[in-house]
């Protein structure tokens, strides 16, 4: 079970957390004015790298709050975890 | 009597306290403090088992959880029977009740070893080479065979009687394993101040201090310097002290897992405790002392009963007082084999001779040996063994620069063996630590970290009891100060212990016998011997996970820690590859194995998931109603009276509500509160149906769908307020539609000023459903008029119903006039019995969800889930409607407009009528336009709900049919296995079409 | 004797017999299962990962369309990724006719599999059977049931009675959620899956092909047109004039080296077994609704499936509380294995598409395959989807069969959504 450090409350065991899938993603302002293969892009195909990964996770026991982490998927130790809204922090690509 | 073999002193037994047992029926008597293989062998006793493929009888290999050959089933009766047991770790209680497994009729007359005689045909993986013919002869005849033969022992017939529990806890340090190295690191920790936690596997903490004889630490015998550190341990406030308790996994963020044993080895267990507990331990450092298990040699006939290693009958002799045997003989490759032969000459066992496969034994211990006037035989092996229950002797050959010498049998009735040590990395690697090879020690001891924890002591091969010391203090003071910054005050420790040096041995020693037959064992447990593993390697196997897998080595119950190392050796040998080059097979969890009981805890019965009930439940409790699970909720399925069935039940319930009114519980409903300012805009983008023009006051029937155009929830929608709104959606749906409204409130539209709140446990829903609801419900409210005019079909009002704040909807999930009546929880039943008090010269019914559903397909109302699979479009399924065309966005929306989403062949719900009126089909039978169509048949859709309609007087169905809108009037078919059905398709709307009866 | 010399003999027949004459000589004679050979410098084909998928296909080009310069390229060792880590359920009662189609397919092939490759795979038909606990179970089994039999695909209803006597350990009505029926496929069941891996690599470089283990792929290279001309890998530059990519968890990563993103996300998948005991469970049981899967070996272990965990990971490993939860949901279903004891822990990594059902299917760069997207279910496809895509890549158009499980389908909406439609992705 992995600590999560939130960051409103800080850290807390993953079973209070709800995994939200690869970050900054934004869904389009306009999705009508999408091709089928853009909107499919939005829609289904992810990153899913071997490496840093940012993602989603919602304090779902806790605060209630989304947020973002960077993540090792090679080791499953976090980076960092930031706001959501707040820019992907500048770390060294993906390893693979 | 107590054991012929017993020392005449000594040890950590009480005897003063003995202990009766039965081992296969046979009455035999132990003392306090022994396990079950010291009290075996202090009765005489070596064989207890049979092995796994070959069934040759084997003994009492080692002293702990390495033992691969003494598994034993004990219990007192079936209900508390656990299989599988190493003898070398139950502990001996009065009554206890043990029996040996893998032997039919017994242990000494074994049927199944006639294996052994065809071992000839049964190489490793030789299942994969034949069996094959004719090709149903594997599942129906060799199959079972060879399953009755595989297997140890039996599970238990009857339900486990005992429980489990689960405990979390937090430490500073967390030592595992109390060993010389264990106890230093938790002694400077304690020192430190930090919260310390030290935990053992073994009844007694101590490790392989609990069997030393000669040596001293700080001046003191060092069992005595023993008693006063965990006399210091004990005392101090800021350490726990946990032993039986085995650390059985590394997870991440040093999360590590114990599992305690709590009454396994008390003869008449407190009732009020648990068998065993799981903890799971958040550690902010971790120091891993978990020492080293002695490695076998493999050398011909190596499995006979009476064949153990050195240091195993070493344990028995000075901890347990138990003589492994009368006359020894040492097979040995390192220093440690005379340490063996010099404790059990003290313990009065003769020993024969030592035979070392080194040219020049002369460390301190060999020197000992000598000069005790052991017999010494440097350069020579075991080549065989004698006997058959039990060895009566071993075969000593001489070993020459390039060839082999003279052989000597010489009588013993136990031969200890000794390769030297493996550390105990199995927790380190885990952790996904990084394992180095250590050339000099032979062995794979910890590389890098990667986790917060650190080695000491014989786990990473420092194998001399001063060093591990010194380490395990090091590690100790180091973890506190890593953890909390503290310091650990200094200290020394003054320790003497005859040296082990750093020889040993792996791989298979040189022997003279035929190599294509001679069996030396690697895996006893397994049956793998050397001629396996280099078949394996001859086969073209070239990874140790291959030869692992293919040889089955390391995969019996001591997952490879007797087996590991030998095997490696014997692969590198053969492939003439350096060991570090060939891998290493992965340590997985658990370190040993690990009940499942304290996985599940608590976790049973009621507690496997715990029910969620309404707070009418009660009430339909004591009516008599017959439940369902709906999600985690209990629902009342129907109120039976008298001798009714449901079908009864539910006619009666229906007629009641059609004709005067009826009573439902739908607290169950999820409900969210949506508030703010833009309330409106939020929900215009989360449904398809617009909401800016709904009026407050009003209802709307939603319906929402996933981003990929999918129904994902419906619910009825009341506008409180223009920036209010009281959303409801299905049962169980509400933590799904919660959760995916504030992924894109919060993350995709975070503009919008609204708040989102649960709202389901707040409200009891109590709907009253029928043309005379209006009667029932009028004399309870204030402040609410119900009449046609002032509060139309979909208005939600609110006031007040004995006193209490209400919500009320006019709403019909019936088709009936219909009223839903939202108040407080608490409140619940209450408001429940005031309304069914009321109706009562109504001939008020109470209904169940079964009713609910025939009503509403009466009405051919959807239930997402049932109608809908995920693969339903609104248009689908009738709800076109809904979908706010003008809306320039909802989610949703841009994959509605994929082509396939529009396709003229969509599956699209409809009605179906039976032609025989009385026929109910079964829901999810599939739906056809030929039935005598060849396979595969060509299916048109399924039937999604299906009723009798006492109302109607016949059967009623939902079907998704492709096209269905389209084929109104046409004849389809249902083939059933047993016949075809015959039914018309229809509009799916049974019972008054056009909605006259909402507003009576 | 050159080191290698032993794999140039002819293969050596399995057989009972064989078994004998080589126990006269205790058993110094058996030859190489597979030649470990150094990579040629060009192939016509490159399958990328050495599992039972791509071993499969691999054999199949060789057996059935005569392609037999073909190199399989594996990171590890050959079967070592999820082949050898699942629980090795095998069964084809899926609703829709699509995935019936693949599986029973599949189902087919394991029947004759251990006679085809003359290795004993083990295929043993001992009956999968679904509970159903709720009545949303029941009316999806049987729309399964119906929907089976109409598509020539065996499967029968057995009401709670008829569970308990197929399955007599099984707890059916003391617990939490009683069982109310359930879905049995008698020809489901399990097979050896190690046996699988090494079967198909013994019948595929006895034809010819090269299995290039220890031998990572580190990128994919594209000539000017677009289309593939080859593999860079640990050891070397590999010219391929087709690639088909079967690296399962890794397909993401594997793909995006030519440039292609993937519908996928790669999520840890944990199993465990006991400690063996003697027979005491025959069939294989599944219950989605309370998640627990378990069957008995034939060495005795009680083999069980737990669920994935909640995040994408190449770490194979999960959390605990994955495990315990599986372990409540067995210990309800057979409380008399509740002091059995867990022997083995381990995790492997499951690449799941969006609609749970795989892709097996041409990508936009010309000369590249792609058979992945198997999440927990790639095992029981093995030779099925080994053999479509093998076709796939030797006729460079989709095998009827695999035809639905494009990559386009995601873009045009024609899902093919068994989770979503039955709640069961096993």
């Amino acid at each position: 079970m992995l600590i999560i450090n939130c960051p409103y409350c800080g850290e807390r065991p993953e079973i209070e957390f709800r995994y939200g899938g690869e970050a900054h993603i934004a869904r389009p302002a306009d999705p009508s004015a999408l091709s089928d293969a853009e909107w499919t892009d939005f829609l289904y195909n992810r990153t899913n790298p071997k490496g840093k990964h940012a993602e989603r996770w919602r304090h779902i026991h806790g605060c209630g709050r989304y947020f973002n982490a960077v993540r090792d998927t090679v080791s499953d130790f976090f980076v960092t975890t930031y706001k959501t809204g707040e820019a992907r922090p500048d770390i060294e690509e993906s390893a693979r | 009597m107590t054991g012929a073999f017993r020392t005449a002193s000594g040890g950590r037994i009480d005897r003063s306290k003995p202990v009766a047992f039965t081992f296969d029926g046979q009455h035999l008597s132990g003392f306090s403090g022994d396990t079950l293989a010291s009290a075996l062998i202090a009765n005489g006793i070596h064989l207890t088992g049979r092995s796994f493929k070959y069934h040759r009888p084997r003994g009492i290999l080692s002293a702990g959880t390495d033992e691969p050959n003494a598994l034993v089933g004990v219990g007192r009766d079936e209900a508390h029977y656990a299989p599988n047991l190493r003898a070398t770790q139950v502990e001996l209680y009065e009554g206890l009740k043990a029996e040996s497994q893998n032997r039919w009729p017994s242990l000494k007359f074994d049927a199944g070893a006639v294996n052994d005689l065809a071992s000839p045909l049964l190489p490793s993986g030789f299942y994969y080479k034949t069996f094959m013919w004719p090709a149903k002869a594997w599942t129906k005849f060799y199959e079972p065979k060879i399953r009755a033969m595989a297997g140890l022992g039996r599970a238990p017939e009857a339900p486990d009687a005992d429980r489990y529990s689960q405990h979390y806890a937090h430490c500073d340090v967390l030592v595992v394993g109390s060993g010389p190295a264990g106890l230093a690191a938790a002694l400077a920790a304690a020192a430190s101040g930090v919260k310390v936690m030290l935990v053992d596997e073994q009844p007694e903490m101590g490790g392989s201090l609990l069997a030393s004889r000669d040596a001293s630490i700080d001046g003191k015998p060092a069992q005595q310097w023993l008693a006063d550190a965990l006399a210091e341990l004990s005392a101090a406030d800021n350490v726990t002290l946990m032993t039986r308790t085995t650390a059985f996994g590394y997870f991440p963020h040093n999360m590590i897992a114990l599992a305690e044993r709590v009454t396994e080895h008390v003869a008449v267990p407190d009732p009020e405790l648990p068998r065993e507990r799981l903890w799971q331990v958040r550690a902010k450092e971790v120091v891993l002392a978990t020492g080293a298990l002695e490695r076998p040699l493999v050398f011909p006939d190596n499995d006979r009963p009476g064949v153990m290693l050195a240091d195993s009958g070493r344990t028995y002799a000075n901890r347990y007082g138990a003589k492994p045997g009368k006359r020894a003989v040492i097979f040995t490759a390192c220093d440690a084999g005379y340490r063996s032969a010099l404790d059990l000459a003290a313990a009065g066992v003769e020993i024969a001779a030592i035979a070392d496969l080194r040219r020049n034994p002369a460390g301190e211990l060999p020197a000992k040996a000598l000069a005790a006037g052991i017999e010494v035989r440097p350069s020579t092996a075991v080549t065989g063994t004698s006997g058959r229950l039990r060895v009566s002797g071993a075969a000593l050959t001489k070993m020459g620069e390039y060839d082999f010498g003279a052989t000597q049998q010489i009588a013993c009735d136990v031969l200890l063996m000794s390769g030297g040590f493996t550390p105990s990395v199995h927790l380190f690697s885990q952790s996904r630590g990084k394992l180095a090879f250590d050339p000099v020690l032979n062995c794979y001891v910890p590389g890098t970290s990667v986790e917060r924890e650190r080695s000491a002591g014989a786990s990473r091969g420092l194998f001399e009891l001063g060093a591990a010391l010194e380490d395990g203090y090091a590690k100790g003071a180091d973890a506190a100060k890593a953890a909390k910054g503290a310091k650990a005050p200094a200290r020394a420790f003054a320790a003497q212990a005859p040296r082990l040096g750093t020889d040993g041995h792996i791989g298979a020693t040189p022997h003279n016998r035929n190599p294509a037959f001679a069996k030396a064992f690697v895996d006893w447990q397994n049956d793998v011997t050397a001629k396996d593993i280099k078949l394996a390697t001859r086969e073209g196997f070239r990874s140790i996970e291959h030869i692992k897998r293919y040889t089955t080595t390391g995969m019996a119950t001591d997952q490879g820690k007797t087996s590991n190392m030998n095997a490696l050796g014997i692969v590198s040998d053969a492939l003439k590859t350096p060991v570090p080059q060939i891998g290493l097979t992965t340590f997985r969890p658990p370190f040993t194995p690990t009940t499942f009981g304290i996985f599940a805890g608590a976790a049973r019965g009621e507690l496997f998931d715990p029910a969620r009930q309404t707070a009418i439940h009660g009430w339909a409790a004591e009516q008599g109603a017959i439940f369902e699970d709906v999600g985690n909720w209990k629902r009342a399925l129907y109120f039976p009276r008298g001798n009714e069935g449901m079908h009864e039940a539910v006619a009666r319930e229906c007629r009641a509500v059609r004709s005067a009114v009826g009573i439902f519980d739908a607290s169950t409903l999820g409900k969210i509160e949506i508030v703010g300012p833009d309330a409106a805009e939020f929900m215009n983008r989360m449904y398809t149906n617009a909401w800016a023009k709904l009026e407050p006051g009003r209802l709307r029937y939603g319906v929402m769908l996933r981003e990929d155009g999918f129904v994902m929830d419906d619910g009825v929608v009341g506008r409180m307020a223009p920036d209010r709104f009281h959303v409801t959606t299905t049962t169980g749906g509400a933590p799904r539609v919660l959760a995916h409204m504030e992924d894109y409130l919060q993350t995709e539209w975070p503009d919008l000023d609204v708040w989102l709140t649960s709202t389901t446990e707040q409200w009891s829903v109590i709907a009253v459903q029928g043309p005379l609801a209006r009667q029932v419900l009028r004399p309870l409210l204030e402040g609410i008029d119900l009449s046609k005019e002032a509060m139309p079909h979909m208005s939600v009002r609110e006031g007040t119903i004995l006193g209490i704040p209400t919500r009320v909807f006019s709403v019909s999930f019936t088709g009936e006039l219909g009223f839903e009546v939202n108040v407080p929880s608490e409140h619940g039943r209450k408001v429940w019995e005031a309304i069914y008090a009321s109706g009562q010269k109504f001939g008020i019914t109470p209904y169940g969800t079964e009713t609910m559903h025939v009503l509403r397909a009466e009405k051919g109302y959807i239930i997402v889930g049932q109608e809908t699979d995920g693969t339903a479009t609104p248009d689908d399924v009738n709800l076109g409607w809904a979908v706010g065309k003008a809306k320039k966005d909802f989610v949703g929306k841009r994959a509605l407009a994929r082509a396939s989403m529009s396709a003229p062949d969509r599956k699209q719900l409809v009605g179906l009528f039976t032609v025989e009126p009385q026929t109910v089909l079964e829901e999810g039978a599939q739906v056809v336009a030929d039935p005598k169509a060849p396979v595969p048949v060509p299916m048109l859709g399924h039937v999604t709900s299906s009723y009798h309609s006492s109302v109607l007087g016949r059967s009623i169905a939902l079907a998704v049919i492709k096209g269905g809108r389209g084929r109104i009037g046409q004849k389809l078919f249902v083939p059933m296995p047993d016949r075809v059905i015959e039914v018309e398709v229809t509009e799916p709307v049974f019972y008054d079409p056009k909605g006259e009866r909402f507003d009576v | 004797m050159r080191p290698d010399a032993a794999a140039e003999a002819p293969l050596q027949k399995f057989s009972g017999f064989a078994l004998l004459r080589n126990a006269l000589g205790g058993h110094q004679n058996w030859g190489h299962q597979w030649r470990n050979p150094a990579p040629k410098d060009e192939y016509d084909v490159v399958i990328v990962g050495a599992g039972g998928h791509g071993l499969g296909a691999a054999y199949y080009l060789a057996k059935e369309h005569g392609i037999t310069n073909v190199a399989v390229i594996e990171r590890g060792w050959l079967g070592g990724g999820n082949t050898g880590r699942n629980t090795t359920i095998i069964r084809s009662n899926y609703l829709f006719d699509e995935s019936a189609a693949l599986y029973e397919h599949s189902v087919k092939l394991w029947e004759g599999l251990s006679q085809d490759l003359n290795y004993n795979v083990m295929y043993s038909a001992r009956g999968v059977l679904m509970l159903a606990h709720n009545h949303h179970d029941v009316a999806s089994f049987k729309r399964h049931v119906h929907s089976n039999r109409l598509n020539g695909v065996d499967n029968e209803w057995l009401d709670a009675d008829g569970v308990k006597a197929f399955c007599p350990p099984l707890n059916i009505k003391s617990m939490r959620y009683p069982i109310l029926g359930g879905a049995l496929q008698r020809r489901g069941g399990t097979a050896r899956h190690d046996a699988v891996a090494w079967g198909f690599a013994r019948g595929a470089s006895d034809r010819g092909v090269d299995i290039i283990q220890n031998c990572e792929v580190t990128g994919i290279r594209r000539g000017a047109n677009g289309a593939v001309e080859g593999v860079e890998t640990s050891r070397g530059f590999i010219r391929a004039k087709k690639i088909g990519v079967s690296a399962a968890g890794h397909t993401s990563v594997v793909m995006s080296m030519a440039g292609v993103r993937m519908p996928l996300e790669s999520y840890p998948l944990q199993a465990l077994v006991s400690e063996p005991v003697k027979p005491a469970f025959d069939s294989v049981v599944m219950s989605n609704t309370i998640h627990a899967y378990i069957s008995q070996s034939d060495k005795g272990e009680m083999v069980i499936g737990a669920g994935t965990d909640a995040y994408t990971s190449y770490s194979q490993r999960g959390g605990l509380h994955i495990t315990t939860h599986t372990l409540d949901a067995i210990c309800e279903l057979v409380p008399q294995f509740r002091r059995l004891r867990m022997l083995r822990n381990w995790g492997g990594i499951v690449d799941v598409t969006p609609d749970r059902s795989p892709i097996i299917a041409k990508t936009p760069v010309p000369g590249l395959y792609v058979n992945c997207g198997w999440g927990t279910g790639g095992f029981k496809a093995t030779p099925g989807s080994a053999n479509v895509f093998a076709h796939t890549i030797a006729k460079d158009a989709p095998h009827p069969i695999n035809a639905p499980f494009s990559l386009e389908r995601f873009r045009d909406g024609f899902l093919i959504d068994e989770a979503a439609a039955a709640a069961v992705a096993h």
